[in-house]
């Protein structure tokens, strides 16, 4: 008889398969709200899966390092279901919980199979609890990475979201800009806008920053970088909604618009933008 | 002050102050936007650093003052850097110019090699 540490376990997964698969959907039953028959059916699949990846892997004698190339496919088992969790809106318990309720029954198994050998017992119960406490930390930082991916997507959406071009008239843009303008969002709006000026051909685009609470150095080099861009695809560039406030502390900052054309609102460039494109719009 | 959003978050909390200290509108766009250009080059060039805001009040004014500190590689040659135009990283090199323009008191301490640190003061007659 062996004696290598999760010897016994192995035993057990390997004759026990079924059984263990049932109690561990019994268990998620009762503690995960949302498990309709498709959701068991995963668990059932995932469940085997991993069984038969540890029936694998313990014998190799790495129980303690999870990094190591024995446990290649148990992580990336582990990897793919928290990652699916995270995405369905599983919370970090819930997606633990698989790992953790195969504690129990599997002590349950190891007590009847080693009842004449206490000692062993109590060490198959220790390599056994700390294995799964280490694969299921493994899964609640997968579901941690995936979370954070799915944030930082859903920032860059939002990025793009919040920085929409609208066409008001033929060959007429315009970018209403809305809060605060950090580098990366200035960046994303100012390249959307060029991008637009390609595809539509524009002649005048609008830049209006009635809603931007700060022009600062970085702000206004943006704006001038993407008005000269504009400029070199045939675009002329004009900024409305400067604030009283705002252009005092422009002229104070130094920067030089004398160069740009600038209006008080939306509507004054919309009227000028018309007129140079040739277009107009009369009162009947 | 490690990022970009640190900086918008001084310029909400300069914001907050100015406003409760009754700053009018032009006052305080002045003085957030010099906070914004300080904070941005603690974090350029400074490498990171802190920025502390604190309220003033003497026997006829109240004010607002704003430190910012870092241990970067210090400025050189304070003249140079303080002309209208000038820049080493490629900005439109106004605004260490600009925040001494918007603030009502501008002190600039620095050593080469130990750090950064640049004060200024807005004042409003109570
Ligand atoms: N905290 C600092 N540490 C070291 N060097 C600094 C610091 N602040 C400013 N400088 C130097 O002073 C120069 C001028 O600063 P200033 O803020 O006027 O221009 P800028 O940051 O280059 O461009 P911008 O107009 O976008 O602010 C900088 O290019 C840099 O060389
Ligand atoms: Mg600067």
């Amino acid at each position: 008889m062996t004696h290598a540490p999760g010897a016994q376990i192995v035993e057990i997964i390997k004759n026990n398969q079924k059984d263990l698969v049932g109690d561990l959907l019994a268990t998620m039953k009762k503690k995960v709200i949302r498990l309709d028959k498709s959701a068991e059916n995963e668990i059932i699949i995932q469940a085997t899966q991993l069984l038969g990846f540890l029936e694998i892997a313990i014998p190799q004698g790495q129980l303690s390092d999870l990094e190591t190339r024995a446990w290649d496919d148990t992580r990336q088992l582990l990897s793919d279901f928290s990652q699916t969790r995270a995405k369905e809106g599983f919370s970090p318990i819930e997606t633990a919980t698989f790992i953790f309720s195969f504690k129990e029954p599997l002590f349950t198994l190891l007590r009847t199979s080693l009842s004449n050998n206490p000692q062993l017992l109590a060490e198959e119960i220790a390599v056994t609890s700390l294995l799964f406490d280490e694969l299921g930390l493994l899964t609640i930082s997968s579901y941690q990475k995936a979370r954070e991916q799915i944030i930082l997507r859903q920032q860059q959406e939002l990025l793009e979201l919040s920085t929409p071009v609208v066409q008001l008239w033929q060959n007429i843009l315009a970018l209403p800009l809305i809060g605060t303008l950090d580098s990366a969002r200035t960046q994303v709006v100012m390249e959307n806008l060029l991008q637009k000026i390609v595809e539509t051909g524009a002649l005048i685009a609008i830049i209006d920053i009635t809603g931007v609470p700060t022009v600062d150095t970085l702000v206004a080099q943006h704006l001038l970088k993407t008005i000269a861009a504009a400029r070199l695809m045939g675009a002329d560039c004009i900024i409305s909604g400067i604030r009283p406030q705002i252009a005092q502390t422009i002229v104070h900052l130094g920067v030089n618009l004398e160069d740009v054309i600038t209006k008080a609102t939306l509507a004054d460039a919309f009227v000028v933008a018309l007129k140079t494109t040739g277009s107009s719009v009369t009162n009947s | 002050m490690r990022s970009d959003e640190d900086v918008v978050r001084l310029r909400k909390v300069v914001r907050e102050e100015l406003i409760s200290l009754g700053f009018g509108l032009v006052d305080q766009t002045k003085m957030i936007t010099a906070a914004s250009e300080l904070a941005r080059n603690t974090l350029k060039y400074g490498k990171g650093g802190e920025g502390h805001v604190l309220k003033l009040k003497d026997t006829v004014r109240i004010g607002l003052e704003l430190v910012f500190t870092d241990d970067g590689p210090g400025i050189p040659d304070i003249s140079l850097a303080l002309t209208d135009g000038y820049t080493s990283g490629g900005g439109l090199g106004l605004g260490l110019s600009g925040a001494k323009r918007l603030s009502d008191e501008f002190m600039i301490d620095t050593e080469s090699g130990v750090g950064t640190t640049v004060l200024i003061r807005k004042w409003k007659v109570s």
